[in-house]
């Protein structure tokens, strides 16, 4: 039963279309962004307790406090020791104030960067739970350096040498949600959202009212079936009943399966390979066409192409790299990814879409080589 | 190649003005004059917003640079639509500036040393990073990894796009796991950050120079300074998110006046790039 709702990855049958058929797709997305928020939708530490069979949590990032926004420690799963890091809402008032409604502090995102480190150390694999507003907003982060320890944290993530698996579990709120979801694989519950910044904020700014926020989550296609669609999300796992607060339990079980899944997949690969695989699976975003307009300038023609050389540079890294150069939209992203992935290294694109019956005719070009 | 359009863009079909309020202290300036300043009031030492390509032409020496990927053009990926759709607005971005997206790339000389450089247009959509910014910084990083030579961010930029959704904030990842390799390459990189430096631009590769220099007053934070106020309600100290706040905090080395940044840098490149680049050391110390 278990395996028929998770089903394989990015098999669509597995996951309920979406809008339903009749309902106005603005309020759709909506109803799943209000679910994502629901207070009594399991957090981090309640996900953790239904999924691993012990936990330590660690506290404090060795340089100014602890966060109660930000939870993690080493677990195991199944037999499987892990490092677990993840964002913290509260299931009340009074926990939503000690855990600052999830919104991470510098010092949450050092600790998290300190147990990532410490994970690779120990030769752990890391799984993030991202469920945020986003970082904190407030004066005192400004002051200790949120930008600073956002992007450390990423960059953490991007150099480190033992897998990292992404459960984005209900709000991904910008930058403080990237911080820690820049993994290998990105997996979403299904009433999970994904943004760069809250429909309120998009909506203020680009309609000036926050009454126009439902049109905004629709136009930033926050969903995690969108997001899927666009290739920032691998893999989308179904809620039980109406969403993951009937069945926290059952909605644990769920996500343990496709960490299990997804640690065995990683598993396979060496740290050289899973950090240039990653790269590679970052690397490739972005919608865009070259146009072609490339001065040459002195010097320009002696030189092999920068793609070429950038090639033949990044060839110990392995080829994933190189590959990437290109804009490209999540699904060729996607494709190429599946391809490195080991998925099916034969199948070149071209045949994979004959097969499914897709010319890509909607896809032109990414770019002409530089 | 600049971008050719079928009629001139609007800022120049009318004569441009003879003066220029300064903002900060009110004083009216001769635009010749606060051009020739580098646009900066000098009365009161305001630091004007100033474009890419003249953010270029001030630090790299005269005819040295080299651009690379012009022709990066976003798609729309999303399909964006709010009060006005965002093709339309991109479309309405190029003609005021002619230019096709916020963010130049391409090789050129500080002081006689080659390095690799970005600058990005708060002109072009308030500088936001979509799919090509992110690239055009990815592709600087990759183009300095290439060719052994520094790498120069010039940040001027409002943060993620937001038309072009978590694309945009993919671009934070992706230039950041560039500048990981940059690192790791032993090449030096260093920040500039310019009146204003938010979001997530910010909380990427703009915090993570090696050294990061920015213009005295510039905005510098993460969040916007209504948002902190508004949904925090918070008091906020003076001179927040200003670069001497920054600089009193510790996340930028230098605060370094317009006039002096060319030399500021040129310094800077001769101490931390890579040796065997040519050289023009001078043998001044920098303080303060």
């Amino acid at each position: 039963m278990v395996d028929r709702l998770l089903g394989r990855p990015r098999d669509r049958e597995t996951v309920p279309a979406d809008p339903s058929p009749g309902v106005d797709p603005r309020d759709a997305v909506w109803a799943r962004v209000q679910l994502a928020r629901n207070p009594r939708r399991p957090h981090t530490l309640e996900l953790v307790s239904h999924i691993t069979d012990a936990f330590v949590e660690l506290h404090g990032d060795r340089l100014f406090g602890d966060d109660g926004a930000m939870v993690g420690g080493p677990a195991r799963i199944d037999g499987r020791r892990v490092m677990i890091v993840g964002h913290q809402k509260g299931a009340d008032t009074d926990e939503n104030i000690r855990r600052n409604f999830g919104m991470s502090k510098p010092e949450g995102f050092r600790k998290a960067i300190r147990l990532f480190e410490l994970a690779e150390r120990l030769g752990l694999p890391v799984v993030t739970f991202v469920d945020t507003p986003g970082a904190y907003p407030g004066a005192e982060a400004e002051e200790r350096g949120v930008a600073d320890a956002i992007a450390r944290s990423i960059g953490a993530m991007t150099r480190l040498r033992v897998p990292i698996i992404t459960l984005i579990t209900g709000e991904g709120g910008s930058g403080g949600a990237l911080a820690i979801a820049a993994g290998d694989v990105v997996v979403a519950l299904e009433n999970a959202v994904y943004a760069v910044i809250s429909p309120e904020g998009c909506a203020s700014i680009l309609w000036r009212t926050t009454e126009k926020a439902p049109d905004a989550a629709l136009a930033m296609r926050m969903s995690a079936q969108d997001q899927a669609e666009l290739g920032v999300v691998d893999r989308v796992v179904p809620e039980p009943g109406e969403g993951a607060h009937v069945d926290a339990a059952e909605t644990g079980r769920r996500l343990r399966a496709v960490i299990l899944e997804e640690l065995d997949k990683l598993a396979a690969l060496s740290p050289d390979e899973l950090v240039a695989k990653r790269g590679g699976r970052y690397r490739v975003f972005g919608a865009f066409d070259d146009l072609g307009i490339n001065e040459p300038g002195p010097g320009g023609a002696e030189r092999p192409g920068l793609a070429d050389r950038l090639r033949r540079a990044l060839e110990p890294m392995g080829k994933s790299v190189g590959d990437a150069l290109g804009g490209r939209t999540g699904r060729e992203a996607r494709d190429a990814r599946n391809t490195l992935d080991g998925r099916d290294p034969r199948e070149s694109r071209d045949a994979r879409e004959a097969r499914e019956g897709r010319d890509g005719r909607d896809e032109p070009p990414a770019r002409e080589e530089v | 190649m600049p971008l050719t359009l079928p009629f001139r863009p609007r800022r120049e079909t009318y004569p441009p003005d003879m003066w220029t309020k300064c903002p900060s202290c009110s004083e009216m300036l001769f635009n010749k004059h606060l051009e020739k300043n580098l646009r900066v009031c000098g009365t009161c030492g305001h630091h004007f917003r100033i474009s890419a390509k003249a953010r270029l032409d001030q630090l790299l020496d005269a005819g040295s640079f080299r651009e690379r990927d012009e022709g990066l053009a976003s798609r729309d990926p999303l399909g964006f639509v709010d009060s006005k759709p965002y093709a339309d607005r991109l479309v309405a971005a190029q003609l005021a500036t002619g230019r096709r997206d916020a963010a130049s790339w391409g090789f050129g000389a500080i002081g006689g040393r080659r390095v690799a450089i970005c600058a990005l247009d708060f002109g072009f959509m308030g500088g936001s990073m979509g799919s090509v910014v992110g690239e055009k910084v990815t592709r600087a990083a990759e183009g300095a990894f290439v060719e052994r030579v520094a790498l120069i961010v010039v940040s001027a930029s409002g943060g993620a796009r937001m038309q072009e959704g978590t694309l945009a904030l993919m671009q934070l990842v992706k230039t950041i796991g560039a500048l990981e390799r940059l690192r790791a390459a032993g090449l030096p990189y260093i920040s500039v950050l310019a009146d204003p430096t938010t979001g997530g631009v910010f909380a990427s590769f703009a915090a993570l120079g090696d050294v990061n220099v920015a213009e005295p007053k510039a905005l510098i934070g993460f969040a916007g300074a209504r948002v902190s106020a508004g949904t925090i309600a918070e008091e906020l100290p003076p001179g927040f998110q200003r670069s001497e706040f920054l600089f009193s905090h510790g996340f930028v080395d230098r605060i370094v006046t317009r006039a002096d940044l060319r030399d500021e840098l040129a310094l800077l490149l001769a101490l931390l790039g890579p040796a065997g680049a040519t050289d023009a050391t001078t043998g001044s110390v920098r303080r303060g």
